[in-house]
């Protein structure tokens, strides 16, 4: 993976909450996403996903660690990227309803991305609203339309229109379909896949939905209480899944036939709730909820191994494949 | 637009009068039977005299006729509440602007202090303060007022920009690039139009109040230039006698008021009615 188009290291993000207390929403995370690349960031909510979204945009400032993007140091808040590097690196947000302002009609919401990264030559990106709006796949009646007069997946599909005009390498893609009606999800996933094809975008998807990234990613990565617990190739990943925590997420995939739930692994019944992220379990943070427990896990916090080829997992249970076969 | 707006009589009938207001007191020398007394005029054989033919509204203990009086007393009131307005709400609404983008910074901490301070003294006696430092006179007072008018915009749109600063639609302007500026004013400032609408046209009628107050204790407009204030305090010598000295500013005062505060109200429902 040498040819990482954003590596970040050793990510650290405390957000303070009382004297002397933290909330760690990312604590020690590493991730890279190649270009042309869709990384699928799962979690539950509280596990510092959406953390990641915004400290890589320049949202918040990392309190520790590195962000690299093509080679440039971007551990710094937006305000201090330079104009290029902020339409470089895009984000969606969940939200629809508040991602565009009610006061300005489409056109004008396309077009002050479009005009203030006019100046930057990038071939194939789209140069006027009429040709953004086709790459979306809306007609051109939209333009003088007001956001209110749209529904969920409109909406969704401007706010990633407008995230195309600064012409992005990198989109953050922070749960961009689960505010939206499953019927509306497909489209909207389907379009995202189709420009990611067109302008060789790479994509961070942040989802809570693991079903979804069996079909949309290239690489998954599980978080838990802000750090990583797996990440591997997708296939791999759905196949071979070892950690303990991932097993009982796709265990817990509602499925719709019998041979569907005969591919998912053993059924793990899942127990428990993710803890504060403030009082962070020691050891192992998965513990409490582990089906797999062993007395080292309260004590010792495990390191992410490599097991095998790009597929990483920290469990204490999980041993490399080399030392298996030994 | 027009259709919902005319739905309530109320802001109908608010409207009617704040345009006839301001249509008298635009046209008022063409209009009122006698343009001369509304400043140094004496007729003495006419003084004192009850509403009549000739004169609608009675006259004054000097002769001049109350109803030319009256109206372009309105004239001063309105020109005075939108040079009071016009400087104080840009002014009020930046300032807002600022700290509400701008929270937890220094700017915040210091504009909003300032405001509290502001708005912690009742405005009439601030007002009163500082007219009555400065030498009597319409300019003074309508300085006092616009110094402290301004705070309260500062409070209602620091409120306003401060929840819309949290959206994700200025996350996004931020994380392309946009210049603070450009989304103080293009992103934020249309979004908060609604409730300032609806508080100038509501404070047309209270700075007239203010003014006329100011003008009743002898801090506003000097004689002889007409102030509805001035004349109510005139007239009050001569009650109960002479009452249509009294009786007619103060209903011109309370008209003009209500006709604000109806059409306010109106644009307020009209603005909620849209946002639904």
């Amino acid at each position: 993976m040498k040819n990482g188009l954003l590596t970040i290291k050793r990510l650290k993000k405390y957000f303070p909450y009382k004297k002397g207390l933290f909330v760690k929403a990312v604590d020690g995370v590493d991730l890279q996403i190649a270009e042309g690349k869709i990384l699928g960031l799962v979690g539950e909510s509280g596990s510092g996903k959406s953390t990641i979204a915004y400290t890589t945009v320049g949202m918040y400032s990392a309190t520790e660690g590195e962000m690299v993007f093509k080679g440039q140091d971007i551990n710094k808040l937006a305000v201090d990227r330079s104009l290029d590097m902020k339409g470089e690196i895009q984000i969606v947000f969940q939200d629809p309803g508040s991602s565009l302002n009610p006061r300005r009609n489409i056109k004008q919401i396309l077009e002050v991305p479009l005009k203030l990264h006019s100046r930057r030559e990038k071939s194939g990106f789209p140069s006027t609203t009429k040709e953004i709006l086709e790459e979306v796949g809306l007609a051109q009646g939209y333009l003088t339309k007001s956001p209110r007069s749209l529904g969920g997946g409109e909406r969704q599909l401007i706010a990633i229109a407008r995230s195309l005009a600064t012409k992005p390498s990198l989109i953050i893609l922070d749960e961009p379909t689960s505010a939206l009606d499953v019927s509306i999800q497909a489209k909207v996933i389907n379009r995202l896949l189709k420009l990611q094809e067109t302008f060789n975008l790479s994509y961070l998807f942040i989802t809570h939905d693991l079903s979804l990234m069996r079909n949309v990613a290239d690489r998954v990565a599980i978080m838990y209480l802000g750090k990583l617990c797996e990440e591997a190739d997708t296939a791999e990943f759905f196949q071979r899944p070892l950690h303990p925590y991932t097993r009982m997420l796709l265990s817990s995939i509602p499925v719709a036939t019998e041979e569907e739930e005969k591919l998912k692994p053993t059924k793990i019944k899942s127990t428990g709730e993710i803890p504060s992220s403030v009082y962070v379990p020691s050891g192992c943070s998965f513990h409490l909820r582990c089906p797999e427990k062993m007395d080292i896990c309260p004590v010792v916090d495990p390191e992410m191994k490599l097991i095998s080829t790009g597929h990483y997992v920290r469990c204490h249970a999980v041993k490399p494949e080399d030392e298996v076969n030994q | 637009m027009w259709y919902k707006f005319s739905r309530s009589k109320l802001s109908v009938i608010g409207l009617f009068i704040v345009v006839s207001v301001i249509l008298l007191a635009i046209f008022a020398p063409f209009i009122v039977p006698y343009p001369l007394h509304a400043g140094a005029y004496t007729d003495f054989a006419n003084a004192n005299q009850a509403p009549s033919a000739e004169f609608l509204m009675g006259s004054d203990n000097i002769g001049r006729d109350i109803l030319s009086r009256i109206v372009f007393g309105l004239r001063s009131a309105i020109t005075m509440s939108l040079f009071v307005l016009a400087i104080s709400v840009p002014f009020g609404v930046f300032m807002g602007l600022i700290a509400g983008y701008f929270q937890r910074s220094l700017i915040d901490s210091v504009i909003t202090r300032i405001t509290d301070i502001f708005l912690s003294v009742p405005p009439l006696v601030l007002a009163l303060v500082i007219a009555s430092l400065l030498e009597p006179s319409l300019r003074n007072a309508m300085l006092a007022i616009t110094i402290m008018w301004w705070p309260w915009y500062t409070r209602l749109v620091y409120g306003q920009a401060s929840s819309i600063s949290r959206l994700d639609f200025v996350r996004a302007s931020e994380l392309s690039g946009v210049k603070w500026w450009n989304l103080l004013f293009k992103e934020i400032l249309p979004n908060c139009v609604s409730p300032i609408l609806t508080k100038v046209t509501l404070d047309m009628g209270l700075v007239i109040i203010i003014a006329s107050s100011l003008a009743f204790v002898g801090l506003g407009e000097q004689p002889p230039a007409p102030a509805l204030g001035n004349m109510v305090a005139d007239g009050a010598k001569y009650m109960p006698e002479q009452w249509w000295m009294t009786i007619f500013p103060a209903l011109a005062i309370m008209i003009v008021v209500l006709g604000f505060n109806l059409l306010g109200d109106g644009i307020r429902d009209l603005y909620s009615m849209e946002d639904k």
